[in-house]
């Protein structure tokens, strides 16, 4: 089977000169969910911005569903790389719920009632059908990142790529996106810093440091390293140990 | 559409006219301020009937006088020069309880309160019929050029997200004893200003990111098609006809 997503040999330096990855090769098999860890500036977002050909010109080949990322195929990788950004109100920008969630579908060339059955099931696997005409900004923070995973979701993507899913969550909101998560079937790349969340969700994790991918393995082992994690500025939160807590799959 | 999503002029209701679709609300609306406004000045009693067919309309929108009285209010800075002009105008004059006033400044002057309060009156009904989301589907069907559109409809979902940085950003000088009492604290405003530009400028950076991710190239789709049968046209448009017939009248007569 072709793996949902696959990066080779990824290189890219900024404009400015300032380069941020160097090389970077992981392979991400499909129904997996994988945690990218990795300190402020080691290049995530970088690496986020290559998977559906935001950024392009540097060196390496990136792979989606076995679909070159290049110009020729952008509009189908954009379709199956979702990706859903820090910021909810960076990613809703439609006047309703609902305008938003069809927006990626309609852009397609989806129209009537079957957009409308797409807009739904989307907020239904989010739990946000009865919101689907309220406007973005009456919403609370966490129904907002819930409505952002489901703009995404409408474009049944191949993979689900989430910068930072858990940042600015109470714990509800936090624990409500988690069984939404897991409830998904689809491929899941996760952008963290978050690293009780990512052990509870990802059962694999890569360290991308200083523009490598400097670990690849087991979450729980990776947390459990001291050395390692002491290395790429990681941090577990006070009180937290990864060995006394069981991952759930 | 959009519950708790109502602007401050939108009254809800389902009326007759708050069911017809937006676009033939707009060219309505459009065609009778245009009528108004090339009805001859002379010609009052034209003025009545309009005010009159406005009525009407309201009436049957179910928006209560009241309600589009106070509305009205809006017009008042705008309108407050023609009060001036009677006193200010060149001409032949008249005795007005002891004042000179000018005939032409007169005529002016009522010439401006009297088309003026007409057109914010229909606008106002408008407002008050249809709710903004559906006037930006309805200037789109009309064929407003899309990136006007756009830009309206960003204004309308990120002007709350940049009302509440704003006031984030005064509580944040608050916080650290700033308050602006005088000229002098004129530049720390104007920084802010700035500040807050820049950041709506990367966020609307952030913005088109995310459009791009989801497949935006130039065009934005078409979720809502607006759409309006012969009947609906042709009762939006009763109020602009009656009105040509009433201008017509007004020059002939």
């Amino acid at each position: 089977m072709t793996a949902s997503l696959d990066v080779s040999g990824l290189a890219y330096a900024y404009p400015d000169g300032h380069q941020a990855l160097f090389g970077v090769d992981f392979s991400v098999a499909r129904g997996e969910r994988v945690a990218l860890l990795g300190p402020n500036g080691a290049g995530k977002t970088t690496l986020v911005l290559h998977l559906n050909g935001i950024l392009t010109g540097g060196t390496g080949k990136v792979t989606v569903a076995g679909l070159p990322v290049d110009r020729r195929n952008m509009a189908e990788v954009r379709r199956r790389v979702g990706i859903v950004f820090q910021d909810p109100d960076d990613q809703l920008f439609m006047p309703t719920v609902r305008e938003d969630v069809a927006f990626g579908p309609a852009a397609a060339g989806m129209k009537g009632t079957e957009l409308e059955g797409c807009v739904d099931r989307a907020l239904a696997l989010v739990g946000m059908a009865e919101f689907k005409d309220r406007p973005p900004h009456h919403l609370s923070f966490g129904q907002r990142r819930r409505v952002a995973v489901a703009t995404v979701l409408a474009m049944e993507p191949e993979i689900l790529v989430l910068d930072e899913p858990s940042s600015n969550l109470d714990p509800a909101s936090r624990r409500e996106l988690a069984d939404i998560l897991r409830s998904l079937d689809v491929t899941v790349l996760m952008v963290t810093h978050d690293l009780p969340y990512a052990l509870e969700l990802c059962p694999r994790a890569l360290i991308l440091s200083d523009g490598v991918i400097a670990a690849d393995g087991p979450t729980a082992g990776l947390l459990s390293d001291d050395e390692l994690m002491r290395a790429h500025r990681l941090e577990l939160p006070f009180g937290f140990d990864p060995r006394s807590v069981s991952a759930s799959g | 559409m959009g519950a708790g999503h109502t602007h401050r002029l939108y009254r809800h209701g389902d009326s007759p006219v708050h069911g017809l679709p937006p676009h033939t609300k707009l060219a309505a609306t459009f065609a009778f301020v245009i009528v108004v406004v090339s009805t001859p000045r002379e010609a009052m009693w034209a003025f009545g009937l309009y005010a009159l067919l406005l009525a009407t309309v309201a009436c049957a929108a179910r928006i209560p006088a009241g309600f589009l009285l106070g509305r009205l209010l809006i017009e008042v800075p705008f309108v407050a020069f023609a009060v001036l002009m009677p006193f200010v105008a060149q001409g032949e004059r008249v005795e007005v309880l002891g004042m000179s006033l000018s005939v032409n400044g007169l005529w002016g002057a009522w010439n401006v309160l009297a088309k003026g309060t007409l057109g914010v009156a229909a606008s106002v009904l408008l407002a008050s019929t249809t709710e903004l989301r559906e006037l930006l589907l309805g200037l789109q069907r009309l064929k407003l050029p899309p990136l006007l559109v756009q830009i309206a409809s960003f204004m309308i979902r990120y002007g709350d997200v940049i009302a509440d940085e704003m006031r984030r950003m005064r509580i944040a000088r608050e916080s650290r004893g700033f308050e602006a009492r005088g000229v002098r604290h004129w530049g720390v405003l104007a920084k802010s200003a700035g500040a807050l530009f820049i950041r709506s400028y990367e966020r609307g950076e952030r913005v088109h990111l995310a459009m791009v991710s989801r497949g935006y190239a130039g065009s934005m789709p078409v979720i809502d098609e607006v759409t309006a049968s012969r009947a609906q046209w042709s009762y939006a448009l009763a109020l602009p006809c009656a009105a040509l017939v009433i201008c017509l009248l007004g020059w002939v007569l």
